[in-house]
């Protein structure tokens, strides 16, 4: 196995042309799990720790710019975690400190597990992915980006930069279901957020994470049609009937502290 | 010599809280643990392992790997010069599969190379020929189904010889007349999954061959000698040319009393001259060593209109999985305290354990009263409820105590006082409920951030449990320990014991500092070269045990020190025994002799839950405790113990299972293996109850493992007072809470 | 091997090497790029106070500090880590003193078998860097990260707060 460390992103962009094969790398919380368990084994790994350009967060015509370096950790901290209040509820659920300080954004993204954290959040509040390689920019809806249980549509010489945020200040919220109080992969999760019309989003309930959206005047079905959306398995963590009760206990919840 | 000029402190006497000796390396990172060690020349050794529960094993093609870079041997059973199979109680497990694989990850063949990576390689490359067979999974239907040992090697071992095929211990407890009739009777059938030890430090160690045909073994292990016992006749040597050494153990909880990589280390370090490491990760630590019997049980408990428990008819089904480990124990332990710390006149209690193609299980802290704990304290709520007496006052009306007998017949003739620890757990204080709004940590569901107060009840839950201290039914249990006076005061105490964390280093240092009365004692490592057995650190046992040991050789040393003078050195070794057990009648499960078990320690338990009855999330609020401890030889140690061994009783309760499809476990790892952390286990307030045990040395008793029994069915009956509803099988899920 | 093949401006250093400064002192080391940094550090240093627990980043056993921010040695690989710097257990103590952290475990009774007590410290650590008088509530977050399976934590967390100068 090789690791290429490029230290821009212009350099990232043309090693990822060169080794389509290269699995891309940031904090490594989701591709050394596989690794360590002998569950991948990939040719080369692209190392983007290095490539200051995908690091941090900017305000961008009212919207929120999230490279795709941006951590867990640094989606806690203010003033992003009160424009955006359920990424940073939801980074706050993930894993411990040291994931939090190493998990990214754009890693939760190229992951595109059904359980991935901030995409339910993400996806509430309307994120479109940035993606790029030596050919050129493109930007593609959260809800086209992930097509599948860890299927994206990035193509081999691609690499995601990060992901435009809208929604920011908005009434919104995060939670995740687990059978213990910390440190869990969601049996369950779901990000709502009320601005104009409701929007629910969730994760492990379906192959996907999952947008549902309605008008503000259906507020008492909304639960309901959040949990109908949702296409839960029994596994492990969860039983699919349990998945569903949950989705809809969650979202009337979420939207009682919404609708304050 | 008078206190004023020893202070008690700087001593570290018996009764002192004298810091971890092994503190300060272990804050630093100096201590050695299994699998930091390293030798000159090291190999590494891998274990291939069964992908299926039940196959028959054709043959084994290892041209592939032989060859390969960095390979110096790849070994079947074939390669084995002795004994074929080992085990604990009864040799039924091999030491590599031949004919037949009994469970998903059973050891097939070994590969040792100079680097893990190159070993791993090799490893894929050797081709078994599996045909699978129908494993046998439900322990329900284990005596309709076609014999896994057709050799029946439990038999004839002086139980009761059940002819039904997969029986590995079947034991019926009957006391006064077992159709005794009560005003009120309550019916109930519980179960308990399958709980691992989950101990923090994976299974490793290093082998290394003494160039004389011998081996020295270093590994963490709870019991050095019973290792040495069952490696050496399986590499055909004599025990001293095995040498068992522990290695820093990284917790045991009863998941290193069989062997792991002990013989298969061994094995490739004669074969290849070199010293071979073997280190586990934790999906094979998993399936590489046995877990807490699952078990279903059910039970009625009679009563008269005044409280008075009249009869107690309980049936435990433990399921032992592919081998025997140490099953018949854990079938009689069952049995022993099924109707819990309580007198009865009358029971009849059936017992039994069999084999299947599940995960082999064996001991782990509680050791079959954990099981039983959970179903005869949710069945005595409900005689209370029942009989609309409170729960409390129906446990210490029925309350168990010395002069009492247990349903075998024993009469308890030490220390138990049920009664005292039931009242001191009930008087502590509970608290209030906190105000709302408050962060979700301190809510059900936790970081979630799944409530702000919505859906969450509270509930306060009581139990009481107890169980044995030390080995029981007629095994001959002792401790040996030795003592070198040195010419210039200070002493060396060697003893074999297994420091698994619990503390018994401190034990050892406290006795002996208290007897000699000096300060500057050293502890000789732990080891079979230089000492006898010490005995296995389970069973609540070591405290006792060591105690006596180390304090007979020191006072033996001491007498020979008068004898000979203070200027010469001294080397005594002396072997301690608890009073002797006798074994249980096979057919009536009655005592045959004085007592079947040494002596017994009890706990009870108050805890207070928040549910989120919705959602079927838990947070255990406050937990509160009164143990019996006989006496502490180190208080702060104890706390720790209740803490610790609370947090795993917690932990069965809320979370841990090993899941099962077919025989296959599917969450071998800590990421769907759940264990509490810091937000799901809340501080325990603990009181010790010291009531010196007649029979032990300073009157000490074990404290282990009542705190792993009790938590499990004070949480539950917690979830239970919160939700209202039955949950009668732990884990309890959020389906269960919620009523899905 | 490709390794590092942009890491050239840094000149002092051959292809395929990389500088980690351990604990204070800077060592070039040639690396596999498969190698964990937990490996490099327990193996190619000697450093074993980092213990491995479980290989899937879960039971923090193997915590140490990447540019003064605690991290999972197991979720890194050592060429990641080139031209930073790393903490360990064996790197707190300061002229022969142990670090107020590792004082306070052992008089807390913070630990029994003391193998994820090494994670634990450098958690801890991490967090009283960040937050000198943190609540209970703020060590238990903070900590959340780390698994004991002996102590039930509460000897932790007390010790955590006997390090911040808490009465406990």
């Amino acid at each position: 196995m090789d690791v290429l460390t490029p230290r821009s992103l212009e350099q990232a962009l043309r090693l990822k042309a060169e080794r389509p094969d290269a699995v891309p790398i940031q904090g490594g919380t989701d591709v050394m799990v596989e690794l360590n368990f002998d569950r991948a084994r990939p040719a080369a790994l692209l190392n983007l720790n290095e490539v200051a350009e995908l690091r941090g967060w900017s305000r961008q015509n009212g919207r929120v710019w999230l490279g795709s370096g941006l951590t867990y950790a640094e989606a806690m901290e203010r003033p992003l975690a009160e424009a955006l209040p359920a990424l940073a509820e939801a980074a706050r659920t993930v894993g411990g400190p040291q994931i939090r300080n190493r998990g990214t954004i754009g890693g939760n993204l190229g992951t595109a597990s059904p359980a991935g954290d901030a995409l339910p959040p993400l996806l509430v509040c309307g994120a479109e992915v940035k993606i790029a390689s030596v050919r050129g920019e493109r930007i593609v809806p959260l809800p086209d980006f992930v097509v599948g249980p860890k299927r994206n549509v990035l193509a081999e010489d691609e690499l995601i930069l990060g992901v435009s945020v809208g929604g920011t200040e908005s009434r919104q919220t995060f939670m995740k279901v687990g059978p213990r109080n910390a440190m869990v992969i969601a049996v369950v999760s779901l990000a709502v957020r009320v601005d104009g019309d409701l929007r629910a989003a969730f994760g492990s309930a379906g192959p996907v994470p999952t947008l549902v959206r309605a008008g503000l005047g259906d507020v008492d079905s909304f639960p309901q049609r959040v949990a109908e959306a949702a296409s839960p398995i029994d596994d492990v963590r969860g039983t699919a009937s349990y998945r569903r009760h949950a989705l809809r206990i969650l979202t009337r919840r979420a939207l009682d502290r919404c609708l304050v | 010599m008078s206190e004023a000029t020893v202070p008690k402190l700087e001593l570290g006497r018996v009764g002192e809280s004298l810091p971890r000796v092994d503190g300060i390396p272990k804050v630093t990172g100096e201590f050695a643990y299994s699998s930091d060690l390293q030798a000159a020349g090291m190999l590494w050794g891998h274990t291939v392992r069964s992908p299926h529960a039940h196959a028959r094993v054709g043959t084994i093609d290892i041209s592939a790997a032989v060859g390969m870079p960095g390979v110096h041997a790849v070994l079947t059973h074939e390669d084995i010069p002795g004994e074929k199979r080992y085990g604990l109680e009864f040799q039924d497990q091999p030491v590599l599969a031949y004919e037949r694989v009994r469970y998903f990850g059973e050891p097939v063949a070994l590969v040792a190379a100079e680097h893990p990576e190159q070993a791993r390689r090799a490893a894929e490359r050797i081709r078994v020929e599996y045909e699978p067979l129908e494993p046998l999974v439900d322990p329900e239907r284990a005596t309709e189904a076609e014999p896994l040992h057709p050799d029946r090697p439990t038999m004839g071992h002086g139980y009761r010889d059940d002819p039904r095929p997969n029986i590995v211990r079947s034991l019926v407890i009957r006391q006064g007349d077992p159709a005794a009739e009560g005003d009120v009777a309550v019916s109930g059938v519980y179960e308990i999954g399958i709980q691992d030890q989950a101990f923090l430090g994976p299974e490793s160690g290093l082998a290394v061959p003494d160039g004389e045909g011998g081996v020295d073994v270093y590994v963490a292990t709870q019991w050095l000698h019973v290792d040495r016992d069952q490696v050496a006749p399986c590499l055909n040597l004599k025990p001293e040319q095995v040498r068992i050494h522990l290695a820093g153990v990284g917790g045991a909880f009863g998941g290193r009393e069989d062997l792991s990589m002990q013989i298969h280390g061994a094995l490739l370090a004669l074969h290849t001259n070199r010293p071979v490491k073997i280190v586990y990760n934790r999906e094979e630590s998993f399936v590489g060593h046995i877990h807490r019997h699952p078990a279903k049980i059910w039970a009625e408990h009679r009563a008269s209109r005044d409280g008075r428990l009249v009869n107690v008819r309980v049936r435990i089904l433990l399921d032992g999985g592919a081998y025997a480990s140490s099953s018949t124990a854990v079938t009689s332990n069952a049995a022993s305290f099924a109707v819990g710390p309580y007198a009865v006149d009358n029971a009849l209690i059936e017992s039994t354990c069999v084999y299947t193609n599940n995960p082999p299980c064996g001991a782990m802290r509680g050791f079959g009263a954990v099981q039983v704990c959970f179903a005869h304290e949710a069945q005595m709520d409900k005689l209370a409820e029942a009989l609309d007496i409170d729960p409390i006052e129906l446990r210490l009306l029925n309350a168990l105590g010395p002069g009492g007998s247990l349903p075998t017949g024993q009469t308890i003739t030490g220390t138990l006082p049920v009664a005292d620890v039931i009242r001191r757990a009930a008087a502590l204080d509970v608290p209030e409920a906190e105000e709302l709004p408050r962060d979700p940590m301190r809510l059900p569901g936790g970081s979630g951030n799944t409530t702000r107060g919505e859906g969450v009840r509270r509930g306060v839950g009581f139990a009481v449990g107890f169980k044995n201290i030390g080995y029981s039914e007629g095994f001959d249990d002792y401790t040996a320990a030795r003592v070198q006076l040195h010419a210039d005061g200070s002493a060396t105490v060697h003893c074999a014991a297994a420091e698994v964390g619990q503390g018994v280093a401190n034990v050892i240092l406290q006795v002996a500092r208290t007897e000699l009365g000096v300060r500057d004692v050293a502890l000789a490592p732990h080891t079979t070269a230089t000492v006898d057995s010490a005995g296995s650190a389970s069973a609540s046992r070591m405290t006792w045990m060591v105690s006596g040991a180390v304090r007979d050789a020191c006072r033996a040393a001491l007498e020979e020190w008068d004898k000979k003078g203070r200027s010469l050195e001294v080397d005594v070794e002396r072997i301690y025994r608890h009073p002797r057990t006798t074994p249980l009648d096979p057919e009536t499960g009655q005592v045959t002799g004085e007592r079947a078990h040494v002596a017994y320690a009890c706990a009870a338990m108050r805890v207070v839950a928040e549910v989120d009855v919705e959602l079927g999330l838990t947070r255990v609020v406050w937990i509160g405790t009164a143990q019996d401890v006989g006496h502490a030889v180190n208080p702060q140690a104890v706390q720790g113990q209740i803490e610790g061994g609370t947090a795993q009783g917690l932990g069965l309760a809320l979370m841990e299972e090993i899941q099962t499809r077919d025989g296959l476990i599917t969450n071998a790892s800590f990421t769907d293996y759940l264990i509490p952390t810091t937000l799901d286990m809340p501080p325990v307030v603990s009181e010790l109850i010291e009531e010196a045990e007649p029979d032990a040395p300073y009157g000490v008793k074990g404290v282990g493992e009542p705190p792993t029994v009790v938590s499990t069915p004070a949480v539950v009956a917690a979830l239970r007072a919160a939700t209202g509803r039955e949950l009668s099988r732990v884990p309890v899920r959020p389906d269960d809470i919620v009523g899905l | 091997m490709l390794a590092l093949s942009f890491s050239l401006c840094r000149k002092e250093l051959a292809v395929g090497q990389v500088s980690i400064t351990v604990n204070g002192a800077e060592h070039i080391l040639e690396l596999e790029p498969r190698e964990l940094l937990v490996y490099v550090l327990r193996e190619r240093l000697g450093l074993t106070g980092t213990n491995v627990g479980c290989d899937t980043s879960s039971c923090g056993a193997c915590t140490v500090l990447l540019d003064g921010e605690s991290v999972k040695s197991c979720t890194l690989l050592g060429v990641q880590v080139d031209g930073h710097e790393i903490t360990t257990i064996e790197g707190l103590a300061t002229n022969g003193t142990m670090h107020p952290v590792q004082e306070a475990f052992h008089e807390q009774h913070g630990l029994q078998c003391g193998y994820c007590t090494p994670g634990f410290i450098m958690a801890a650590v991490s967090l009283l860097d960040e937050t000198p008088n943190p609540s209970e509530e703020e060590i238990r977050h903070a900590l959340e990260g780390n698994l004991c399976r002996c102590t039930g934590y509460q000897n932790i967390v007390r010790a955590v707060q006997a390090a911040a100068g808490v009465e406990v």
